[in-house]
């Protein structure tokens, strides 16, 4: 087993894994709001570290330049993150509307108040 | 960067976490620059670190700043998530080495963006030329969700009684660009 090829996988399933027990532990509403993003970020580096070439550069065209990166990476996770801001934002306005409705952004005493009703 | 995650998980000042999430996000934009996708870079810094905490600083003023409890029920997350990640670290033993160009992602269509970006478009930029000229209509449909998050925004907190929230559709027609 080569150690050193496949960090750039393992650093990226840490993050995963770190923004997933946040969404999965966490009660508050706006921690797992952020989970996600750690989430999402780590597959935008997973994505970005599997266009790196040992070697290349920037996708920019220019004389005298060989290799270059992948460029098309690069433009999926340019959508990619535009959109994750866009949900980002859906997602914060829910809880604004759930604070609004509930009193709490805390998972465990909206479920309390359900349970009550 | 993964201090900085791990770090997220212990706090519980709401208003911390958002500035450390916000640091997550510039730390990403510079792993980015390294990793040679400088394009990428700019919207994580812009978009990631600017606009996300705007928003989230912008919910924090309409709810609360403090997280209530530490999460009780610990050891099955975190079995969970371990487990997880066991069996994806698992999954990565058949990966392409990190940097290998003959991994199969260099090897299908995207020799042929490299080579066909000077010819066909005179754009030096090749990220500029697929997202903008190649690939114009994954921006539209890229536009199309941005517009139907807008639209969530606005119908769920809209009509409330801060006007504060309207700024934030503005905000994201900026990010599409």
């Amino acid at each position: 087993m080569e150690f050193p090829g496949l960090y750039n996988y393992w650093i990226t399933i840490v993050l995963m894994m770190v923004g997933f027990y946040i969404v999965i532990a966490h009660d508050n509403l706006i921690k797992k709001v952020v989970g996600l993003n750690i989430f999402q970020v780590s597959v935008f580096v997973f994505y970005i570290s599997m266009a790196k070439v040992r070697g290349g550069t920037a996708p920019i065209l220019d004389a005298g330049i060989e290799i270059y990166s992948n460029p098309l990476p690069h433009v999926l996770i340019l959508t990619a993150i535009v959109v994750g801001v866009a949900t980002t934002a859906l997602a914060l306005a829910l809880v604004v509307r759930i604070r609004n409705a509930y009193g709490t952004i805390e998972d465990d005493e909206i479920e309390g108040q359900e349970d009550d009703a | 960067m993964a201090v900085t995650a791990l770090a997220l998980v212990r706090l519980r000042n709401l208003f911390a976490v958002v500035m450390l999430a916000g640091m997550f996000s510039l730390l990403a934009a510079v792993l980015y620059v390294v990793l040679d996708a400088v394009d990428v870079a700019f919207t994580e810094a812009a978009v990631g670190a600017g606009i996300t905490t705007v928003l989230m600083l912008g919910t924090l003023a309409l709810t609360t700043s403090e997280e209530k409890a530490a999460p009780r029920k610990i050891l099955a997350p975190l079995l969970l998530v371990v487990a997880t990640g066991a069996v994806l670290i698992y999954g990565t033993m058949d990966m392409p080495r990190y940097g290998d160009p003959n991994a199969p992602i260099h090897r299908h269509v995207a020799p042929y963006y490299l080579e066909r970006t000077g010819p066909d478009t005179g754009l030096p930029n090749v990220v500029t030329a697929v997202l903008a000229s190649y690939r114009g209509y994954d921006t539209l449909g890229e536009v199309a969700v941005i517009f139907t998050a807008a639209v969530g925004v606005l119908i769920l907190i809209g009509r409330s009684r801060r006007p504060r929230k309207k700024r934030q559709p503005a905000d994201k027609k900026k990010a599409a660009q």
